[in-house]
């Protein structure tokens, strides 16, 4: 049959073909157009009407935004240049407002003359937080990471440098109690005590001890008390320590929630269950009210501190969750691999689970930290002066009452360039493990 | 079924001692009201190697699952090397260092390099050096042939050669004892001999072997006994001659006369 056919059809080709460019109206731009927004007539439609709101909102936005005024002290001084300007009935932005309250936005009421403890601390923290987040910076700067959190403190809340050493000094002693005692008690008992002889420190012997070796050597820098903390550097110490304590101890609750161990699993699950069931906003006024009357009286307990508690336990509930994700995303084969290899339960969380487990959730755990770091703008209603407690203080003052637009938009801005970074850095981090692992 | 490494075997190599390896007595489990091992009583020895066969759902799996604490048995005893398997993690973790295990599915970290899935063991659990490690893992992975793969990811390797690597992180911890649970049910037809080689070549090393297989092949060219699975109970077990041409039992004809019959 077939030979037949070829007899029938025979055929050589005498000259080769060259390649060709593809016909226009298949390439390019107009390609692109025609099969996106041309393809039918309601295509065409949808296209003009979008075409038509998008101009209705730029032409607005845009000479609002462009033409806005940028040195003025009060919003009528705003309106007086304006009318000279543009006449009466223009709509202009006033920008003035933002470079007038520009120190008061970043940095609340903190005094103007030690403005370069927090920008210093800030430039620290970029320096500490680098061989974190890019692994191809020396390890030898995650030294300087360790020592960060305890110098960055001091630079912010200022008081006598013993202070943080002293607290340092805790964790030291329980780094100490593990390396040397752990061997000879046991690893439980290592642990155990490993905690709880830090506490112990920390609530009889620090204080005492810090007082001492600041009237023996009095260094330290002028004390900001937390009340004059405010704007986006209150923002920024919120967010950036929530997101900080609460991928360990998320971790651990997902480890505590997948645990055989009946307690340590019902503790994590009741609590993960307690703590994301309740709105943030609920927890934050139990953080500043409720607290008062729990706390023996005289206590003088932070209140930033408590919210700070309050947004790391509120984001780990939602982290333990995301991580059970990935730890339940892994085939049940790695988990016996590790075992039948010999590893304890440990050795095979931090060498073989976790790693998979924490690359699988990390779009999760992000999504988490941008959601916490939004959420600062929350305490507002406890009193604290965030961003947007700063725009009403700016509002409620003569000069700029009745300015809303501006700060508003403002704070946006600056939110999303935090929030953006942080999701590109997920991206980033995603494509680089996956070339990796592949 | 194929038998890919009948020719090549010299058996006279393999020496069976009389030192007990594994001594399993009236070990029982159940997975919640199923039971799905009864009465197992097995005496292993040291350099022996033991093909375990039967249907699937018949307990085989799970039996040298036991044997490393994989699977906890409920009732019963299971000494490995001298030392009982209880809940002692101590002893768990011991045993689990002195045996290795090959799964079906490989079960390579996909997060390491070939190298460090085969050092990550010896360096945690043994406590070796890393260099020392290093040079330890690269002498199997030589074994196993594929010494040119040592830096790339688990992800990059075919079946057979992952499958080679498993064996060389197992090889790694210097076993006393392999288990193999199904090692060649995943792989592509051509790649089972080049897996089934290195397993051949480490049975005519002397060491102690107990294999979950399909392979009739690999059974009677390398085992010097094969036992036969049924419901949870070891229904027949013989040198592989006798077992493949001699069956006694109804459920071992039937079974042999199904896998053989094609």
């Amino acid at each position: 049959m077939s030979e037949v056919h070829a007899q029938t059809v025979a055929y050589v080709r005498d000259t080769m073909l060259d390649q060709r460019e593809p016909p226009l109206s298949q390439s390019g731009a107009y390609k692109w157009i025609h099969e996106n927004l041309l393809s039918s007539w309601v295509n065409v439609v949808l296209t003009v009407a979008s075409l038509w709101v998008i101009w209705a909102v730029l032409s607005h936005v845009v000479p609002w935004a462009a033409l806005g005024i940028w040195s003025a002290d009060s919003l009528a001084q705003c309106r007086e240049i304006r009318d000279q300007i543009y006449g009466a009935d223009a709509s202009v932005a006033c920008w003035a407002v933002i470079g007038e309250r520009w120190n008061q936005l970043l940095f609340g009421f903190y005094p103007t003359e030690l403005y370069w403890r927090p920008i210093l601390a800030f430039v620290l923290f970029l320096v500490a937080i680098a061989p974190v987040l890019f692994a191809s910076l020396p390890r030898k700067m995650l030294w300087f990471t360790l020592a960060a959190p305890f110098v960055l403190f001091w630079l912010i809340w200022g008081g006598a440098i013993w202070t943080p050493i002293v607290v340092a000094l805790g964790f030291v002693i329980g780094w100490a109690v593990v390396t040397f005692a752990g061997p000879a008690i046991g690893a439980l008992g290592g642990v155990v005590l490993a905690i709880v002889a830090p506490l112990l420190y920390w609530l009889l012997v620090a204080g005492p001890l810090a007082d001492a070796l600041a009237t023996v050597l009095p260094i330290g820098l002028e004390p900001v008390k937390s009340n004059e903390i405010g704007g986006f550097m209150l923002a920024t110490i919120i967010g950036v320590s929530g997101i900080i304590l609460s991928l360990p101890l998320g971790i651990v609750l997902a480890l505590g929630r997948q645990s055989d161990l009946f307690l340590i699993n019902k503790c994590s699950v009741i609590f993960i269950e307690v703590i994301r069931g309740v709105p943030l906003i609920v927890w934050l006024f139990t953080a500043s009210l409720l607290l008062n009357y729990f706390l023996p009286p005289g206590t003088n307990f932070d209140l930033m501190l408590r919210v700070i508690i309050m947004v790391t336990l509120f984001s780990s509930a939602y982290i333990a969750e995301v991580v059970r994700g990935g730890l339940a995303a892994l085939p049940k084969g790695q988990y016996e691999a590790a075992d039948a290899l010999g590893l304890d339960y440990w050795k095979s969380m931090r060498l073989i689970i976790l790693p998979q487990a924490l690359k699988i959730s990390i779009p999760g755990i992000v999504n988490t930290f941008i959601g916490l770091f939004k959420d600062t703008t929350l305490v507002v209603f406890i009193g604290l002066l965030d961003p947007i407690g700063l725009s009403n203080a700016i509002r409620a003052s003569t000069q700029w009452n009745g300015i809303y637009w501006e700060l508003f938009v403002f704070i946006g801005l600056c939110f999303f360039v935090f929030c953006f970074s942080m999701g590109r850095y997920s991206l980033f981090l995603e494509k680089k493990l996956r070339r990796e692992h592949r | 079924m194929n038998q890919p490494a009948t020719a090549s075997v010299d058996r006279s190599q393999m020496k069976v001692s009389d030192e007990v390896a594994i001594q399993i007595t009236k070990m029982n489990k159940w997975y919640g009201n199923f039971h799905v091992l009864r009465d197992i009583d097995l005496t292993v020895y040291r350099g022996e190697r033991i093909v375990i066969a039967g249907p699937s759902g018949s307990g085989k799996s799970t039996m040298i699952r036991c044997i490393n604490r994989l699977e906890e048995h409920q009732a019963g005893q299971i000494v490995v090397d001298g030392t009982e398997l209880g809940s002692d993690l101590k002893n768990i973790d011991k045993i689990r260092s002195e045996v290795g295990m090959v799964f079906q599915h490989f079960n390579l970290f996909p997060h390491l390099t070939i190298l460090e899935n085969c050092t990550l063991a010896p360096i945690w659990v043994r406590k070796i050096p890393k260099k020392e490690a290093e040079a330890t893992a690269m002498h199997f992975l030589e074994k196993v042939k594929i010494p040119e793969q040592a830096n790339k990811y688990p992800g990059q390797l075919s079946g057979g050669q992952q499958q080679r690597v498993a064996i060389a992180r197992s090889l790694c911890m210097k076993p006393r004892i392999m288990l193999f649970d199904e090692p060649t049910s995943a792989l592509d037809p051509e790649m089972i001999k080049e897996v089934l080689d290195t397993m051949v070549s480490l049975a005519e090393e002397g060491m102690t072997m107990l294999c979950v297989t399909h392979e009739m092949g690999f059974a009677q060219a390398v085992a010097n006994r094969v036992i036969f699975m049924d419901a949870g109970q070891i229904v027949e077990q013989n040198e592989p001659r006798e077992f493949f041409n001699n069956p006694q039992h109804e459920r071992t004809k039937l079974f042999l006369s199904q896998i053989l019959g094609h």
